[in-house]
């Protein structure tokens, strides 16, 4: 019997120590080093920097979580970062809807296939080139304006069009996939006791198919939430938290605070997350 | 279906409509990469192949992409190996805790690419001393690029089950026979895509990169922000936007081609 045969007979009897060696370098990895950095960037949110020299002093106080709820431009960019994350999410999911419909219940197989690679590879082509293509776009002298007459330039509306075109994709999908799941027979029902288009859509398409549009919400909430670079392209002078952030790490050299900030959206997630579990959506990732 | 006609052509129109839109921008951008007008008015004056000529000899461009390169494919590897793992460990065996590890895994794509960018950041440079450098930011895309391997073995795994693996060790092959003769080879295309999508999102990446990669380094989309502002950069940021595109698109593509289980690769 050679070793190796010898090894893998004694690794065969022992399944625990075969789990074991494969989880060890995942979580060694992601358990260690990502939940560590995690953990150590909540920790460092409650320190802060010396103004003097920059360096970051390993103090415990509440300050930065202070200035964060008492200073009115925080509020102000939290709310507002909010706010286009909401409007991101509604619109995408308008415009998703329909899309996702005609895919899973109209489209043949095959015409499926071709219909979800087609809206998934873009998904994929660079974030930065999207975002920058609207920029060319809605340029004074763009397509946009060129089409219809006229440009919303650069500012809150381009910035919340953008993100909703960036990711317009990670709400099809889920969609899709949730209506594929939808069964015909209950639609069919619906119409044979007489229900219209409206009616089978209000009463039975959308309370089925909501958990996965909350899937979806899940993604355009936390893409929104966490983006600065959109903003920076296409947002004109505002600013959402993710800019406060960036801000703080480079310009700023304050860590700390940035850490703090950082927390916002975190918490946001897990509140949403927490939210949104009774209804299933998390199945539905 | 029992919907009425008009029904379906109104939502075929919705998808028409949503598909072109999807596309339309991305046909810009290739577009105004050999628009021969500086300034991307609509439409086009003209056509021309200088720009892509310009860039090709690009210094700062062909940096860029060379480190896009190198970080792609490392953290493509480890990515690999890490995945590759913690889906036989996921769907092969129950455990305590199995449901904290497969969201340990999503962690660092559900939460704001932000969040995981400044925490790699601060751990780096605050916790362990550690300058900012290729490394830093390869370890950070790994990080990411993990689940993308995951969820393609995963689906393989699942569809595959385990009857032949089986059969295998039953006519007397030892683990590590079977695993080369029977799992891997039914595993390889899966591998492959997974593989494939994961360089694919480290080559796009920018948030996480902007916060792990030292100073003095660019990748190709760092270098695309950096050029962004600059007027008489514009013609080769174009170009470079339009590689980009294509770059990205094609692996995505044969990804799909590979592996027909892959809903959609890792991000969802």
């Amino acid at each position: 019997m050679s070793i190796a045969a010898s090894v893998s007979g004694f690794l065969y009897r022992k399944p625990r120590l075969r789990l074991g060696m494969l989880l060890s370098a995942p979580l060694l990895w992601l358990g260690l080093a990502y939940l560590g950095a995690l953990a150590a960037l909540f920790v460092t949110a409650f320190w802060h920097t010396d103004t003097f020299t920059g360096q970051v002093v390993t103090e415990w106080s509440l300050d930065n979580f202070a200035t964060l709820f008492t200073d009115e431009v925080y509020r102000t960019i939290t709310f507002r970062t909010l706010g286009i994350a909401v409007a991101v999410t509604v619109i995408d999911a308008v415009i998703a809807f329909p899309m996702a419909f005609y895919m899973a219940k109209f489209a043949s197989p095959r015409a499926q296939r071709i219909l979800v690679i087609a809206v998934m590879t873009p998904l994929w082509a660079s974030y930065l080139v999207k975002a920058y293509s609207w920029r060319v776009m809605l340029s004074g002298n763009g397509l946009v304006g060129w089409l219809f007459g006229a440009t919303p330039g650069y500012g809150l509306t381009a910035t919340i069009l953008t993100l909703s075109y960036l990711w317009l994709p990670y709400m099809i999908l889920p969609i899709y996939a949730g209506l594929d799941r939808l069964p015909n027979s209950l639609v069919e029902a619906s119409s044979d006791l007489g229900g219209r288009s409206w009616r089978t859509f209000r009463s039975v398409v959308l309370p089925l198919t909501f958990p996965a549009i909350v899937a979806g919400s899940i993604f355009t909430f936390s893409l929104t939430l966490g983006d600065y670079i959109t903003v920076k392209i296409v947002g004109g002078a505002g600013q959402m938290l993710g800019n406060v952030v960036y801000d703080n790490i480079g310009a700023a050299n304050n860590l700390p605070f940035a850490a703090t900030v950082a927390t916002v959206p975190v918490v946001i997630m897990l509140v949403y997350l927490a939210a949104v579990r009774r209804t299933g959506a998390l199945d539905n990732l | 279906m029992m919907l009425s006609k008009k029904t379906k052509y109104v939502l075929l129109a919705a998808l028409v409509l949503g598909l072109a839109v999807i596309y339309v921008p991305l046909l810009v951008v290739l577009l105004n990469s050999v628009n021969s007008d500086t300034t991307f008015g609509w439409p086009p004056s003209g056509f021309t192949l200088e720009w892509w000529g310009r860039a090709a000899q690009n210094e700062g461009v062909l940096r860029a992409l060379w480190t896009s390169l190198q970080a792609g494919l490392a953290a493509t590897a480890i990515a690999l190996v890490l995945g590759m793992m913690a889906a036989f460990a996921l769907q092969r065996y129950r455990f305590f805790g199995k449901d904290t590890v497969s969201l340990l895994i999503i962690l660092p794509i559900a939460l704001p690419g932000i969040v995981t960018g400044i925490a790699l950041n601060n751990a780096f440079r605050t916790i362990l001393g550690v300058d900012l450098g290729l490394f830093t930011a390869i370890v950070a895309h790994a990080t990411f690029c993990i689940v993308v391997v995951f969820n393609n073995v995963v689906a393989r795994l699942r569809r595959m089950g385990g009857n032949l693996e089986e059969a295998s060790m039953d006519l007397g092959a030892d683990g590590i026979t079977t695993f080369r003769l029977v799992t891997f080879p039914m595993l390889r295309s899966a591998l492959l895509a997974g593989g494939l999508l994961a360089f694919a999102l480290s080559f796009d990446e920018i948030i996480v990169t902007t916060f792990t990669l030292g100073a003095g380094l660019q990748t190709l989309p760092i270098w695309i922000l950096d050029n962004l502002f600059r007027p008489n950069q514009a013609p080769v940021v174009n170009v470079v936007a339009a590689v980009l595109i294509v770059v990205s698109t094609v692996p995505v593509y044969l990804a799909q081609r590979l592996s027909g289980d892959t809903a959609s690769g890792g991000r969802l």
